[in-house]
C-alpha cells in the first residue's frame, strides 16, 4: 500500500528541489523545521522519533536538505517526515508536515474486528511494519 | 426644566420610547456592553428615531405603557440605549439602529437567554414593517462565561493529525433512502479514495429505511476499513439529531463507543441542546459538527432576520467545532465579502470593523478556539485553486456531488478531490499565483491522475453565477 499521511501523500514522491520550495515557504512564514522519523506509520502514532532539535534561525532550506539527506543516510528503510511549526498566539502547533522519504516496501495495515454484543465491534488497526515476525519486542528500532 | 422632563417620564398613559430614555445619542457604550446593530425599517409616519428607540425598548425593558414598578428598579441601568441611528446608503426607508445592552441584562453563558432578550419580542413588534439583526459585539466579559468549541481548529487537526491543508468531506447521497448497507459503502469508498470526512445530511435521523443504529454500524464499519487502507484518520459525521436530547444523548454515546471522532447535530435541535451537546462533545473527546439546517428562514432577506454573521457569532460561544459558512463558488447563498466576514468571524481571534464584510463592531475572542467553516453545496474539482485562494487553509472542503457522480465510481471521485486540492496547495506554497495559473496547474495534476482528468472534463464549466441577495449594505458593495 501507499501510505497517506501528511499534506502531500496523494502526490507524486516530492523531488529534493520541491522539498526545497515547500521548506522556503516555511522560512517565509518564520515557521521553523523538524525532522522525524520512524517504522510505525501508525495513524495514531503521534511521536516519530525526532533527528535532533526543531531547525531554528535559519535562512535558506540549504540546512534543512542537508539534515534530511543525513536522515536518510542513517534510516534507509523509514519514513521520514518534515515538519512545519507555528508557535504564533492562537496556533502554537504544527502548521505543515510532508513525508520526505518512504520505505522501500510499504506493509500497511491489518484491521481486526472484536466482536461484541448486537452486531457491535471493536475495530483496531495494526501496523504490519510492527508485527512480531518482522520486529520483535524490545528490538532496538534505530 | 430638565428636572420637569424626568417627573414627565413617569407619568401614566403612553410615552414616546426615545422620552423614556431607550434613545440616548451622548450615551458612550462601555467595554462591557452587548452591542447590536438592527436594520430597521419603520411603518409609513413612524419617525425612525422612535422606532429605533422602541427597539431598544422592546428588547430590554419596556412595555407599551409606563409602569410605576420600573420605579423600584435602577431603571436606567436596564434600559437599552440605542446611541446611534444611521440611514442605510441606498436604501430609502431603512436605517441602522446601534443599541447598547447592560451586560447585567443577559444570564451568563447563556445564549438562549441572549437570544430571548435581542430577538424576543421585538421583531413582531407593529410600528415596524421589518427588522434585522445585523451584528453584535460580544464584549469578553460575557465571551469568558463561555467556553466555545469543544475542540476548536488547533485541537482538530493534532487529533487527527492533518496539518497545512484544507480538511475533505462530502455529504452521503441520495440522502434519503438508501439502507444501511449501501450507506455504508458510500461513506468507506469516498473516505479510502481519499477524504478526511464523509457526512450525514441533515434530514437523515432515523427513518423507517435507516434507523440510526443500523447507520452507526455499517457507517463506522466503512470508516475504520478506510483507516487501514490509507493509514489516516477518518470520520463521518454521525448526525444525532433526535427528537429529545435523552434520545441525542444515546445517540451520541454510541457513536463514540463505535470510535467515531466525530458526531453531528442540526441547528433545528435549538441553542439549548446545541449548548448540552457541546458540553458532552468535550466531555468525551468527540469532535461536534453543526449543519445549519433552517438557517436561511431568517438569515437571507436582508430586511427581516438576523444575519448570519451573528449566528456564527452564537455558535462560536455555544460551542460547535464545524460550521458550514458558505462556498461563494457553489450552489448557496454567499456574496464574496459577507462569506469573509464570515469566516474571519469564525477563525480569527480578533476581527476588526470592515465594513465592507459587513462586521460593524470590533470582535475579540480572548483567545476562544476558532471553529472549523465548512464549505458545501455545488463545488467541484474544478474549483479548487478559488477555494483554497477564498478560504485557506482551515476550512472543510465539501464535495457531495462532485466526489460521488464521478463517473468512474465514489473512490475515484473522492481522489480528483485530494489530488486537485494537494496540487493547490503545493503550488500556492511554492508561491504561483492560483487565480491565474490555477487551471492549467490543474490540468498538469489531471495529466498524472485520470480521475482528475475525468472530474475536470465533467464539471470543469460548472458555475453558479446568480445575485446574492445578501449583500453588505454599509457601503456600496462590487456585484458579483
Amino acid at each position: 500500500m501507499k501510505l497517506r499521511h501528511g499534506t502531500f501523500s496523494y502526490l507524486p514522491d516530492l523531488t529534493d528541489d520541491e522539498i526545497a520550495a515547500q521548506v522556503r515557504y516555511a522560512l517565509l512564514n518564520d515557521w521553523p523545521l523538524s525532522i522525524e522519523y520512524t517504522d510505525d506509520p501508525h495513524p495514531r502514532n503521534i511521536y516519530w522519533e525526532m533527528w535532533g532539535l526543531p531547525l531554528f534561525d535559519l535562512d535558506e532550506p540549504d540546512g534543512v536538505l542537508a539534515e534530511i539527506n543525513a536522515c536518510r543516510a542513517t534510516f534507509p528503510q523509514h519514513y521520514i517526515r518534515v515538519l512545519a511549526y507555528d508557535a504564533r498566539l492562537g496556533r502554537q502547533t504544527t502548521a505543515l508536515s510532508f513525508l520526505v522519504q518512504r520505505p522501500p516496501v510499504e506493509p500497511g495495515f491489518l484491521l481486526t474486528r472484536a466482536e461484541g454484543k448486537d452486531r457491535q465491534q471493536t475495530y483496531s488497526v495494526h501496523s504490519y511494519s510492527t508485527s512480531a515476525a518482522t520486529r520483535p519486542n524490545g528490538s532496538d528500532r534505530r | 426644566m430638565a428636572e420637569q422632563a424626568a417627573k414627565d417620564r413617569w407619568d401614566p398613559g403612553v410615552q414616546t420610547y426615545a422620552s423614556m430614555g431607550y434613545y440616548a445619542p451622548d450615551y458612550e457604550p462601555k467595554d462591557t456592553d452587548v452591542l447590536a446593530v438592527f436594520r430597521v425599517t419603520p411603518q409609513e409616519g413612524v419617525d425612525p428615531i422612535e422606532a429605533a428607540a422602541a427597539v431598544a425598548g422592546e428588547s430590554s425593558t419596556a412595555t407599551w405603557t409606563v409602569v410605576w414598578t420600573d420605579r423600584l428598579t435602577a431603571n436606567s441601568h436596564y434600559q437599552a440605549k440605542c446611541y446611534r441611528v444611521d440611514e442605510v446608503p441606498g436604501r430609502p426607508g431603512e436605517y441602522f439602529a446601534y443599541v447598547a445592552y447592560d451586560i447585567d441584562l443577559f444570564e451568563e453563558a447563556s445564549i438562549a437567554n441572549l437570544t430571548s432578550s435581542i430577538i424576543g419580542n421585538v421583531f413582531g413588534f407593529k410600528p415596524l414593517k421589518a427588522l434585522r439583526l445585523e451584528d453584535m459585539r460580544i464584549p469578553v466579559a460575557y465571551v469568558k462565561t463561555f467556553q466555545g468549541p469543544p475542540h476548536g481548529i488547533v485541537m482538530e487537526r493534532e487529533y487527527l493529525n492533518k496539518y497545512g491543508r484544507p480538511l475533505l468531506g462530502a455529504t452521503v447521497k441520495p440522502k434519503l433512502g438508501l439502507s444501511a448497507r449501501n450507506y455504508g459503502r458510500v461513506i468507506y469508498e469516498a473516505c479510502r479514495g481519499g477524504l478526511d470526512f464523509t457526512k450525514d445530511d441533515e434530514n437523515i435521523n432515523s427513518q423507517a429505511f435507516m434507523r440510526w443504529r443500523d447507520r452507526f454500524l455499517f457507517g463506522m464499519e466503512g470508516v475504520n476499513k478506510a483507516m487501514a487502507d490509507t493509514g489516516e484518520i477518518k470520520g463521518h459525521y454521525l448526525n444525532v439529531t433526535a427528537a429529545t436530547l435523552e434520545e441525542m444523548y444515546e445517540r451520541a454515546e454510541f457513536a463514540k463507543d463505535l470510535g467515531s471522532v466525530v458526531v453531528m447535530i442540526d441547528l433545528t435541535i435549538g441553542y439549548t441542546a446545541m449548548q448540552s451537546m457541546s458540553h458532552w462533545a468535550r466531555r468525551n473527546g468527540v469532535l461536534l459538527h453543526l449543519h445549519r439546517a433552517g438557517h436561511s428562514t431568517f438569515t437571507r432577506q436582508k430586511t427581516h432576520g438576523v444575519s448570519f454573521r451573528v449566528l456564527a457569532k452564537w455558535c462560536r460561544l455555544i460551542g460547535v467545532d464545524h460550521l458550514h459558512a458558505g462556498t461563494v463558488v457553489g450552489k448557496l447563498e454567499g456574496d464574496p465579502a459577507t462569506t469573509r466576514g464570515y469566516y474571519d468571524t469564525l477563525r480569527d481571534d480578533h476581527i476588526p470593523t470592515n465594513m465592507a464584510n459587513g462586521i460593524f463592531f470590533d470582535q475579540d475572542w480572548a483567545s476562544m478556539p476558532g471553529v472549523m467553516p465548512v464549505a458545501s453545496g455545488g463545488i467541484h474539482a474544478g474549483q479548487m485553486h478559488q477555494l483554497v485562494d477564498l478560504f485557506g487553509d482551515d476550512v472543510v472542503l465539501q464535495f457531495g456531488g462532485g466526489t460521488i457522480g464521478h463517473p468512474l465510481g465514489i473512490a475515484a471521485g473522492a481522489e480528483s478531490n485530494r489530488v486537485a486540492l494537494e496540487a493547490m496547495i503545493k503550488a500556492r506554497n511554492e508561491g504561483k499565483d492560483l487565480l491565474k495559473e490555477g487551471p492549467d496547474l490543474l490540468r498538469k495534476a489531471g495529466e498524472r491522475c485520470h480521475p482528475l482528468e475525468v472530474a475536470l472534463a465533467t464539471w470543469g464549466d460548472v458555475t453558479f453565477d446568480y445575485t446574492s441577495t445578501d449583500a453588505p449594505d454599509a457601503v456600496p458593495t462590487a456585484s458579483l
